[in-house]
């Protein structure tokens, strides 16, 4: 074999290795959905959403988490679309390159790297303890804003870079004050791009489970959370509970809740790509 | 509008974006406030050098190693799963795979970083470990290359969206010319495009490096809670974050001394993840314009 054949070969061969190791993540990836629809969507039925956790793994439901999800994610969007929205107008419209902005955008991207964990002993200390929110669902969302907020903050800025200056100085023009500028003309723009970056960061929130376990909540709450104040459990919560058990019974309600949860990270996460793709085709200015 | 509003509205806004900052703040004070207090009851030579870490025993022993061992050897697993498949991924896509295929394949892969860690502690837990167990004699329920192959797996599309971004931004020129002296895809992909990419690269395996670190939940199911000096991948090994979710996950008073390990533990890690994150932040910033 002479040196151009053995470097065809090397050629070829890593191609179908680099097709391998691209196949590879989905297949894994493919494989363990398999498996768990397999364990797990025998269980689930009205009773599983609706009744509330038990020691007995035939009898316990998952009513507390779904709805401590769904608590979580309402507040913690409440919380941190208009701070994050708000900090992005500001990084991208007023900011002026000054040292400020500088230290600001350094500090944004070493926030987002900063561990989840972390997020949560901030939490403990600032929301649990010194404004006295303890293990509630306001002390989890506030914490959970913060680690999703730089997420929102990168993806507005990004939306709004989109948009064409020249948008801005026709309202500019029209006498449209800066604020009137941004309010009616720039954001209604960006709207898209926002969104899918609010949708994004909203979704890994409602997967996150370490900085919750961090600031105190529970695995058992034998409860529907009725206010802001109360304890509470969420879908992630409630798996690790289950997986960390010896019991069978528990691992399949621990799929079972995976489907769940990945129903709505799936469902979050294909909204934001449709949203995503019909804003960046209309972005052709 | 009046001037007025126009200025609180702006106040209002700056506002926001000084909240980051605040948050940044409020970390470091957490941090350092707590672990002060843990460091005027414990000299800070036991901690980085002495090889137990039992503040939950009666015979107290607080040297940060063993979190350390366990940390850097499911990272380590982590990265070696992850960077040849991560890295071959980023390359085939931009040296080989056919146009179009690029917009299809990255959000497809991208669905493994959306996938919650929970999730892929339980994948670890009760599809890898037994799949391991066939054919690897005396592994236990928790171990550290479990753990490690599946974080491995999360941060695969990390390596390879970056890396894929780093190569993609090369000059189609430079491939060009070396196709024009002969040279193969091959040829051209590891003498041409990766070391032209490098910089990027190497962002893009620093940061899996960091997220590896600070990532807790698999670990925290599928790892084990022993904190042992160990480098062997089949032992069970507790990771600062496990620990950190170890303990609070138990009842312990706060204010005592147990109550503030978390936090020495936290400013470690915080430690670790912020000098990565600059170094990355700098490299980007230093070679990002080499081609413009």
């Amino acid at each position: 074999m002479n040196n151009l054949d053995k470097n065809r070969l090397i050629d070829t061969s890593f191609k179908y290795f680099g097709i391998a190791c691209t196949l590879f993540g989905l297949v894994v990836l493919a494989i363990f959905l398999v498996k768990i629809v397999i364990e797990g969507i025998h269980r689930i039925d009205w009773n599983f959403l609706a009744n509330l956790p038990s020691r007995r793994p035939q009898k316990a439901g998952i009513l507390t988490a779904w709805t401590g999800t769904a608590w979580i994610l309402g507040l913690t969007a409440i919380i941190s679309i208009p701070l994050g929205v708000a900090a992005g107008v500001y990084l991208e419209e007023y900011g002026k390159k000054n040292k400020l902005t500088t230290i600001i955008e350094i500090n944004i991207a070493n926030l987002a790297g900063v561990p989840s964990i972390i997020y949560g002993l901030l939490g403990l200390e600032i929301f649990v303890r010194t404004f006295k929110f303890g293990g509630s669902l306001l002390a989890g969302a506030f914490t959970l804003a913060l680690l999703i907020l730089p997420i929102i903050i990168v993806a507005t800025r990004e939306a709004l870079k989109a948009v064409p200056s020249t948008l801005r100085q026709a309202s500019f023009g029209m006498g449209a004050t800066k604020w009137q500028t941004i309010w009616y003309q720039v954001l209604p723009a960006s709207s898209g791009g926002i969104l899918t970056g609010i949708i994004l960061a909203l979704s890994r929130a409602v997967g996150e489970t370490a900085p919750l376990i961090v600031i105190g909540a529970l695995a058992y709450v034998p409860f529907v959370a009725q206010s802001p104040m109360d304890e509470f459990t969420v879908l992630p919560m409630q798996i690790f509970n289950w997986v960390s058990r010896p019991q069978h019974g528990f691992v399949v309600n621990a799929a079972a809740a995976i489907i769940i949860l990945l129903l709505i990270t799936f469902v979050m996460n294909g909204i934001a790509i449709y949203l995503r793709n019909k804003w960046q085709k209309k972005v052709n200015w | 509008m009046s001037k007025r509003s126009e200025k609180v509205i702006e106040g209002g806004l700056a506002f926001s974006a000084l909240i980051t900052i605040l948050t940044t703040v409020g970390i470091l004070w957490v941090l350092l406030s707590e672990s002060i207090g843990f460091f005027q009851e414990v000299s800070i030579i036991d901690f980085i050098t002495d090889t137990q870490w039992t503040p939950l025993f009666a015979q107290k022993h607080y040297g940060i190693l063993p979190l350390l061992a366990g940390t850097f050897l499911t990272t380590a697993i982590a990265v070696s799963v992850a960077l040849p498949i991560g890295l071959s991924i980023a390359i085939y896509l931009s040296e080989y795979a056919p146009k179009g295929y690029r917009q299809k394949i990255k959000p497809a892969l991208e669905i493994l970083a959306a996938v919650p860690t929970v999730v892929y502690g339980f994948f670890a837990l009760t599809v890898v470990t037994p799949f391991l167990q066939t054919f690897v004699p005396g592994l236990g329920s928790f171990n550290a290359i479990s753990a490690g192959i599946v974080m491995g797996i999360m941060i695969i599309p990390l390596i390879s969206s970056l890396s894929e971004d780093a190569l993609f931004s090369i000059p189609k020129s430079l491939r060009e010319a070396s196709y024009g002296m002969g040279a193969t895809k091959f040829q051209t992909a590891f003498k041409v495009s990766v070391p032209s990419a490098s910089s990027g690269i190497v962002v893009s395996v620093i940061l899996a490096i960091a997220r590896a670190i600070g990532e807790t939940m698999i670990v925290s199911i599928a790892a084990g809670q022993q904190p042992i000096l160990t480098m062997d991948p089949r032992d069970a090994v507790e990771t600062i974050t496990a620990y950190i979710v170890q303990v609070s996950l138990g009842d312990v008073q706060h204010g005592s001394i147990e109550y503030k390990t978390i936090f020495a533990a936290g400013i470690t890690l915080f430690i670790f993840t912020f000098i990565l994150n600059n170094v990355s932040y700098w490299i980007k910033k230093k070679y990002q314009e080499k081609y413009e």
